[in-house]
């Protein structure tokens, strides 16, 4: 295929139809409406399932039952709507059958702005929606990472049998970039052994997230773990830069990430030892790989355009062997990749104490630079 | 002449199950009902229903279809992606007035307005049954339940929904009437309206449902006969019984 110009958020919702998307349950919110606008009149003109739900309860709900039958199914939404599809999230865990959602992430809390954020990264790795469940995170960087990602989001959802959620940054949904597409797959209808899809000639099935017994639930929150720990083994994905030799290393994922990889090459350019990882799984977390890294840093520096989430990730794998710095912009607002040079000079300069919170640093470092006070 | 007369057989739409209702409750009429016409419909095969939350949760037990299981009020967009995606199989949502017309309002206008080629089956027994008789929308001006304790107070707790009135003004409606369960005659008719529902589905004539009035001798806190009594000289003045939309293609069908 050649390479076009994508916006992101159309380049998402394409690259789902050439997965094979049978699908598209949503409702209008900024900044991923386009991916909605764009399926309105794709997915009906090659005969395929498109609903523009009366809420984002209606649409999680509208996925859920597709779900249930097999198809290769999907929702996008933005921070605000994702919070209300919670409920059927943890419903679709609990029921352990796949679907696939996108969230372009916008500033927040509450209505807060249609700004590109990395604030619900939290939400979309810990769980948000009620009961004890795993699910599978992407976090793209690119126009073509989203793209790949897509497919590799519903290959690992079925897989699985598991929420696969994309989370991306407004700013990856609006901007344009060139892109390959790959080619156009006929929806998936695979005959899963679990399937709802009409008992013809075979013993009826029931999809059901209730165990009234306890200990049925137990064994099902057992299972669901047990199921993750295959996850955790075979599909951990993230990024290396200029690692081999570092003495610094930054991790970041998303458009955080991106912006340190053009500071790290500048850094580079000036003779600083420093490298970048970016998590692609940001769930499953790549563990192993910072455990590693650890061994060989002088210090981590973590940047999110966030209060410091991934942080903690990061915190627990380093378990105070290294200093580890922090660095956010959050709130909508995207760091300047000049602004985290200045961290990493910050860095060399040394010397770094390790810290029980390197966001009160930050914090610190914010307001004076900001020229606020503290109220 | 036989001596033997078959009057009684189970439904094949029937699992072997024994309902967990409790004595003198009509969900198990409603069951019964809808098992019939799926029988003589030829269709269980292809029928999946969507249990909602409530009393009826445990609806996937007893029927012998495909089965999910939706959360509270979510049942017609669950429903709703069923069909999209198996628009040649069979649908329903069966669902109690707290699922349907509290909690689950939205999706349920919503469907209808779609004309999505689903069937509802909706049991109206004026208050939460599951939970233990709480005020459900459909509680009757002055009628005591376990969180209106001096009679549902219409100054501050608001009047009763007629669901079937509302849904019937919606143009994607092919079908829409309230029957009751409360005595032989009327559960005939039930049961000819629940036949015409699944008719209208399957014809693709749009939404269709059927608001069955319906006891809670248990949360009530009367006896069964009482119960039907009630449903007679209370419930049906209150929820005029009738057809509140047939569409003039549902009028042509021929059973």
């Amino acid at each position: 295929m050649p390479r076009e110009l994508w916006k992101g958020n159309e380049a998402i919702a394409e690259s789902a139809v050439r997965a094979g998307l049978g699908a598209y349950f949503g409702y209008p919110i900024t900044p991923q409406t386009e991916i909605l606008e764009y399926l309105s009149r794709r997915m009906p003109e090659l005969g395929r399932a498109f609903v523009q739900a009366e809420s984002e309860l209606g649409a999680i709900n509208m996925v859920y039952g597709a779900a249930c039958t097999g198809a290769r199914v999907m929702s996008s939404s933005s921070s605000p709507g994702v919070s209300l599809m919670m409920e059927g999230l943890s419903y679709i865990a609990g029921t352990e059958i796949p679907a696939v959602l996108v969230n372009v992430m916008r500033g927040g809390p509450g209505l807060g702005n249609i700004a590109p954020a990395q604030s619900d990264y939290n939400q979309a790795v810990r769980g948000g929606g009620h009961g004890d469940y795993p699910r599978i995170v992407l976090a793209p960087a690119s126009v073509q990472e989203a793209i790949d990602l897509m497919a590799l989001s519903f290959d690992l959802a079925e897989k699985y049998r598991m929420i696969a959620m994309m989370i991306l940054d407004g700013s990856v949904g609006q901007m344009m970039e060139p892109a390959e597409m790959p080619a156009l797959q006929e929806p998936h209808r695979r005959e899963f052994d679990w399937a709802t899809n009409g008992a013809m000639n075979r013993e009826r099935r029931i999809l059901s997230s209730i165990y009234l017994d306890p200990h049925d639930e137990e064994k099902t929150n057992l299972r669901l773990l047990k199921n993750w720990k295959n996850v955790q083994a075979n599909e951990v994905r993230y990024k290396e830069y200029f690692l081999d030799d570092a003495k610094y290393v930054i991790v970041g994922f998303g458009t955080a990430g991106r912006v340190a990889l053009s500071a790290v090459r500048e850094a580079r350019a000036l003779g600083i030892k420093v490298g970048l990882l970016r998590p692609i799984t940001v769930s499953p977390f790549p563990y192993e790989a910072l455990d590693q890294l650890t061994g060989q840093v002088e210090a981590f520096l973590v940047t999110e355009m966030n209060m410091g989430q991934m942080l903690d990730d990061v915190l627990l794998t380093v378990r105070g062997r290294v200093p580890v710095e922090f660095y956010g912009r959050p709130g909508g607002v995207v760091p300047f990749h000049d602004e985290i040079l200045d961290e990493i000079h910050r860095l060399a300069s040394g010397p770094l104490a390790v810290s029980t919170d390197p966001r009160d640093s930050w914090l610190a470092r914010m307001y004076s630079n900001l020229k606020v006070t503290a109220q | 002449m036989t001596t033997e007369n078959l009057v009684y057989e189970r439904p094949e739409a029937f699992t072997e199950m024994p309902t967990h209702y409790c004595p003198g409750c009509t969900h198990g009429v409603a069951h019964r009902l809808v098992a019939e016409v799926l029988d003589e419909m030829g269709i269980v095969d292809k029928t999946i229903g969507v249990a909602p939350v409530g009393c009826a949760v445990f609806a996937y037990n007893y029927f012998a279809t495909d089965f999910v299981e939706a959360p509270h009020g979510r049942a017609p967009a669950m429903a709703t992606g069923v069909k999209r995606v198996l628009p040649d199989r069979v649908v329903f949502t069966y669902q109690g007035d707290g699922d349907l017309a509290s909690i689950g309002m939205g999706e349920i206008v919503h469907a209808a307005a779609r004309g999505e080629n689903i069937t509802v089956i909706f049991i109206n027994n004026a208050n939460y049954g599951m939970t233990g008789g709480q005020m459900a929308p459909t509680t009757l001006p002055g009628m005591k339940t376990s969180s209106s304790q001096s009679g549902r107070d219409v100054e501050t707790q608001g009047y009763p929904i007629k669901v079937s009135e509302m849904l019937s003004t919606l143009e994607g409606v092919g079908y829409c009437v309230r029957r009751s369960l409360h005595d032989p005659k009327n559960i005939r008719l039930a049961k000819k309206a629940i036949r015409a529902a699944f008719e209208t589905q399957v014809r693709g004539l749009g939404f269709s449902m059927v608001e069955l009035l319906s006891t809670c001798p248990t949360n009530w806190g009367i006896t069964p006969v009482n119960s039907l009594k009630f449903v007679e000289e209370h419930m049906v003045p209150a929820y005029p019984l009738g057809d509140y939309k047939v569409s003039d293609a549902v009028k042509q069908i021929k059973i």
